[in-house]
């Protein structure tokens, strides 16, 4: 890449204020950062550090309530702070574009697709409808969407999400500019649809030389593009570096923090414990003027509290802002080297415990959704197929084990695990708890049997009535279900608190004086509280961020050792479940694809699907060999297949033919204990993995 | 579309079976003996038997209600108790009339309050916002029979004399009794005032609904996207959010239509309008049961097809409608 040439896109010293009760309060403060034509510089950042503040400010288009106090943005050597509105707006799709993080949301719904990419094309380039049309249709297969004839014509809802990201990235490319802002543009998609996303993002902004501004709080998609990253925390630049060595050796102690809280796949079963740090994100307003991050900085000492430490350049390519990096550098933060969550009594238990009765059984289970029938299928008295959500699923949950259930969205691991607390009635099949038989459906169920098996949701909220406290929540089971008294419930409430450590004081808050994380935490408590024997976990950790939701992870992981729970644990992260599984099912289409034990993840043989996802998981360590993405034969799935065949089979990159459209496939058992759903010989698909890694 | 059609319809049908049985069953059994009532206090008992017999009153309820249905379906709607005149010639004139008073008053009322909401919106909360919803809340919150006296007061008064001394005409008359044969043109002085009274309770509810639908639809991604395409602001505002704000407004529009035509009681007996509601206010004044019952029926049938109209109008215009499922 040539030193020479002026960056393409330069901010220099940037301020941002959002304006509350009367004040402006700094939302990012004096960020400096550069990007070089053909250059892809990550943002990364949790909630509230400002990345998405810094992304729409270059895009010169912040909210009303917004100002830039200092500054300057300079886009091909014009400073965008000075430019009127008219100004921009002959910069705003021809030289600059923005991909967004929905893209549902941000295509017009009453517009078809090929209108909408025709109209940048007619307005920046000059062509006529006609043209202009075509050209649509030339962008969409440049993004790889098959039948771009159909998709021009088609509305935006009728196509998939991630459909509709690649349609977002046409329309950001379709004038060629030389900026692309996007924002967390993944973050709505399948980790496959993701990583088929970065792959073209890559191949793209490469051919074209763009330079590209990419925000996100996912630091394995940022190991996976980007060639620099710049570390955001509470509005501050806090380092800055080419992502390769940035990632290997950290200067800050929060870019620290945050690589040791992510699970890696490579770590294995609860290998390294993660590292979650303390406290949270000051809100806007609440931040310290010296080092925004010495309140839970394991390094802080007075001068952090006092100063704010200057922007420097330690090594070349590199800026961090902290008072000690040399001895970040010097190793003051090394991880420690065993996990508190793998002290032996859990590892241990895997061989003691796991030959009683199961506490989950589930045999053959079925969960079909009648599907609504048109009126053609009415007048032809035709019978519309039912929808599969869960299609025969059986599996074993020993006590004092963790289950991890992985799949996309629509696998059917959602509608399973509310089959299994009785929340969606099952269509077939038996369910066990303890070997008694489980009726499906809440009506069915005693409460003495509802107190055994809790659910913790993805959004807290869903567990937790606003207008109650938490201690009134937690009583609530305690009292009816275990039938305690005032007093007695009073007492586990506290325990539970101290259980999930939560100060005791907030019994007496109400839900939304929590923080996500500590939302979370209640829900959880409260799933306790009835001291279940199964807790079925749904996504609990995927809408927190990544330091938060590694303190929750370790918290399930302590409770089930303390308690000897077990658990239904559900996951679209493959990463988290291989940290907090024993044995891992994967699921696809309804069908449970794979079940092994959790040590077995990296190890071949697996399912083809299960072989696509660990390859589609964006790696957190820039320097591990690249694992290409098998060549899916259709790139999404699809809709539900009939009842023969493979469900996978529409997309297997190991697709043999025939017999995997219609037979369905034998359950082949695997050394490790583990069992595959596939045509192919286990030896075959062990040979091919090798071979292919 | 074709599922969501059938079954709107089916609905609309299921709503005026629904309406005929209670309409029905009011007319039942409202106070008085209808016979009493057409023969009058005086009425020996042998004549009362004798109307009783002849108007099929002491047949069983179910063949009361099939017998006046079928007879209403096929467009015999009986005679008047108290003007003895055929009720479907007369319910047809009024119905006329009050269409033509509603589409005049849409006229009125349309344009003007979806160009306010349209401005609301986009100003949301700033003093243009707040000065267009402060006016017409005011204007709403006075009842018709205030502010149509005020606009006679101006119009058929003070705007009227004015216009005679300069140019020897008074085009707004203050009474609004249309002539049975009146063409549209003849009538359409008459429509002026009334309209506009109508008019004013319209437009803050039309407005209100149009600037919400601006108001957050300006708020939705797809409006950066258009303004970071580059597209001139006139064009994000007019391809991109017009076309999904004004939705809920077409909606409204036609839902009003069935309130125009049936629920201007009060403006009409202001104006002295042979509208639909002065003919129920009549129907109800004589106990009029047969006359009741038709426009009854032909109001509830108005205001049914004007919200299944509507339905079909926002399916329509709605591709996530139109084309989902």
């Amino acid at each position: 890449m040539s030193e020479q040439r002026p960056p393409v896109l330069a901010i220099r010293d940037l301020t941002v204020a959002y304006r509350s009760r009367g004040a402006w309060l700094q939302a990012v403060r004096d960020v400096s950062l550069q990007i070089m034509a053909g250059e892809r510089v990550g943002l990364v950042g949790e909630s509230g550090s400002g990345k998405s503040t810094i992304a729409l400010a270059v895009m010169g288009y912040l909210r009303e309530a917004a100002r830039v106090l200092a500054g300057e943005i300079i886009l091909n050597g014009r400073d965008l702070l000075s430019l009127d509105r008219s100004q921009m707006r002959a910069l705003w799709g021809a030289e600059m574009a923005l991909v967004p993080q929905d893209p549902l949301s941000a295509l017009n719904p009453s517009l078809r697709i090929g209108e909408q990419l025709a109209e940048a094309l007619r307005l920046h380039l000059g062509m006529d409808r006609a043209r202009a049309l075509e050209r649509a249709a030339e962008l969409l297969e440049m993004v790889r969407i098959p039948d771009p004839e159909r998709v021009v014509r088609a509305y935006p809802h009728q196509i998939s999400g991630g459909m509709q990201q690649r349609v977002m990235i046409a329309l950001a490319l379709s004038t060629e500019p030389a900026l692309l802002v996007l924002d967390e543009p993944t973050t709505a998609l399948d980790v496959t649809t993701q990583a088929a996303i970065l792959d073209l993002f890559r191949d793209l902004t490469e051919a074209r030389e763009t330079a590209a501004l990419y925000v996100t709080h996912n630091l394995g998609v940022v190991a996976e593009i980007c060639d620099r990253v710049a570390v955001l925390y509470a509005g501050d630049l806090v380092e800055e570096g080419p992502v390769g060595e940035l990632f290997r050796q950290p200067l800050h102690p929060y870019t620290h923090g945050l690589l040791a809280s992510v699970p890696r796949l490579e770590a294995g079963r609860r290998g390294v414990a993660l590292q979650s740090i303390p406290g949270q994100i000051p809100p806007l307003g609440e931040r310290p003027p010296a080092c925004v991050y010495a309140d839970r900085c394991p390094l802080a000492i007075e001068i952090c509290h006092e100063v704010r430490p200057p922007r420097e350049t330690p090594l070349p390519g590199r800026a961090v802002r902290c008072h000690r990096w040399e001895e970040v550098l010097a190793g003051a933060l090394s991880a420690p080297a065993t996990p508190p969550a793998a002290d032996g009594a859990h590892v241990g238990d895997a061989d003691g415990e796991g030959d009683g009765a199961p506490v989950l059984d589930l045999d053959d289970v079925e969960v079909h959704f009648e599907a609504p029938h048109t009126i053609r299928e009415i007048l032809a008295r035709r019978e519309r197929p039912p929808v599969r959500a869960v299609d025969g699923v059986s599996l074993e949950i020993a006590p004092g084990r963790t289950l991890g259930l992985v799949g996309e969205s629509g696998s059917g691991k959602t509608t399973l695990a509310r089959a299994v607390v009785g929340l969606e009635e099952t269509t077939g099949g038996e369910m066990a708890l303890f070997n008694l038989p489980l009726p499906s459906g809440l009506s069915e169920r005693s409460e003495e049997l509802l107190s055994r098996l809790q659910i913790v949701f993805q959004n807290p909220e869903e567990a937790l009535n606003p207008y109650r406290t938490v201690g009134a929540t937690l009583r609530r089971p305690l009292m009816r279900l275990q039938g305690l008294s005032r007093e007695e419930a009073d007492a586990a409430v506290a325990r539970l608190l101290e259980a999930v450590r939560l100060p005791a004081s907030y019994a007496y808050r109400l839900p939304r004086q929590l923080s996500g994380g500590e939302k979370q935490r209640a829900a959880i408590a409260r799933a306790f509280a009835a001291d279940p024997e199964l807790l079925v976990a749904d996504e609990p950790v995927s809408s927190l961020d990544v330091s938060v939701q590694a303190s929750i992870l370790n918290l399930l992981n302590e409770l089930q050792r303390e308690r000897d729970s077990s658990t239904l644990f559900i996951s679209h992260d493959l990463a988290v479940v291989g940290y907090l599984a024993d044995e891992i099912a994967v699921m696809y289409g309804g069908h449970l694809m794979e079940l092994m034990p959790a040590e077995g993840l990296l190890t071949p043989p697996h399912h083809p699907y299960t072989e696509v996802l660990l390859a589609a998981i964006p790696r957190l360590d820039p320097d591990a060999p690249p694992r290409p993405l098998p060549a899916l034969r259709a790139s999404e799935p699809g809709q539900n297949v009939g009842r023969t065949g493979c469900p996978f089979h529409p997309r297997c990159p190991r697709f043999l033919g025939d017999i995997c459209v219609e037979q369905t496939p034998p359950w082949r058992a695997a050394e490790n204990g583990g069992r595959i759903f596939c045509h192919i010989p286990l030896e075959d698909l062990q040979a091919a993995q090798v071979e292919d890694a | 579309m074709s599922r969501y059609l059938l079954r709107r319809l089916a609905f609309l049908l299921l709503t005026l079976v629904v309406t005929s049985l209670i309409v029905f069953a009011i007319t039942q059994y409202l106070p008085g003996d209808v016979c009493r009532i057409i023969l009058g206090r005086e009425a020996g008992e042998s004549a009362l038997a004798a109307c009783t017999e002849r108007l099929g009153l002491d047949e069983p309820l179910a063949v009361q209600y099939f017998n006046w249905l079928g007879n209403f379906l096929q467009g015999d709607w009986g005679e008047s108790f108290s003007t003895r005149a055929e009720i479907r010639p007369l319910v047809m004139q009024r119905l006329r009339n009050s269409l033509r008073l509603a589409l005049v008053t849409m006229l009125f009322a349309v344009p003007v309050a979806v160009l306010l909401g349209i401005l609301a919106g986009l100003n949301a909360d700033r003093p243009l916002d707040n000065i267009i919803s402060v006016a017409s809340l005011s204007v709403v919150g006075l009842p018709e029979f205030v502010t149509g006296l005020v606009l006679i007061q101006i119009f058929a008064f003070t705007l009227n004399d004015f216009l005679f001394e300069r140019f020897g005409v008074r085009p707004f008359p203050a009474n609004s009794s249309v002539r049975p044969d009146a063409t549209f043109a003849e009538a359409f002085p008459m429509l002026v005032l009334p309209a506009l009274t109508a008019t004013l309770v319209l437009l803050a509810y039309i407005a209100r609904l149009t600037r919400a639908g601006v108001a957050e639809e300006m708020e939705r991604p797809y409006v950066r996207t258009a303004t970071l395409k580059g597209l001139p602001w006139r064009v994000v505002i007019v391809r991109h959010v017009l076309r999904n704000a004004l939705l809920p407004t077409i909606t409204v529009v036609a839902i009003s239509f069935g309130w125009l035509i049936s629920g201007l009681i009060v403006i009409e007996n202001v104006f002295n309008y042979p509208g639909l509601g002065r003919l129920l206010v009549f129907a109800i004044d004589r106990r009029d049961l047969p006359l009741l019952q038709a426009v009854t029926m032909i109001t509830v049938f108005a205001f049914a097809f004007a919200n299944l109209v509507a339905d079909l109008l926002y399916a329509w215009l709605n591709p996530r409608i139109r084309l989902g499922e």
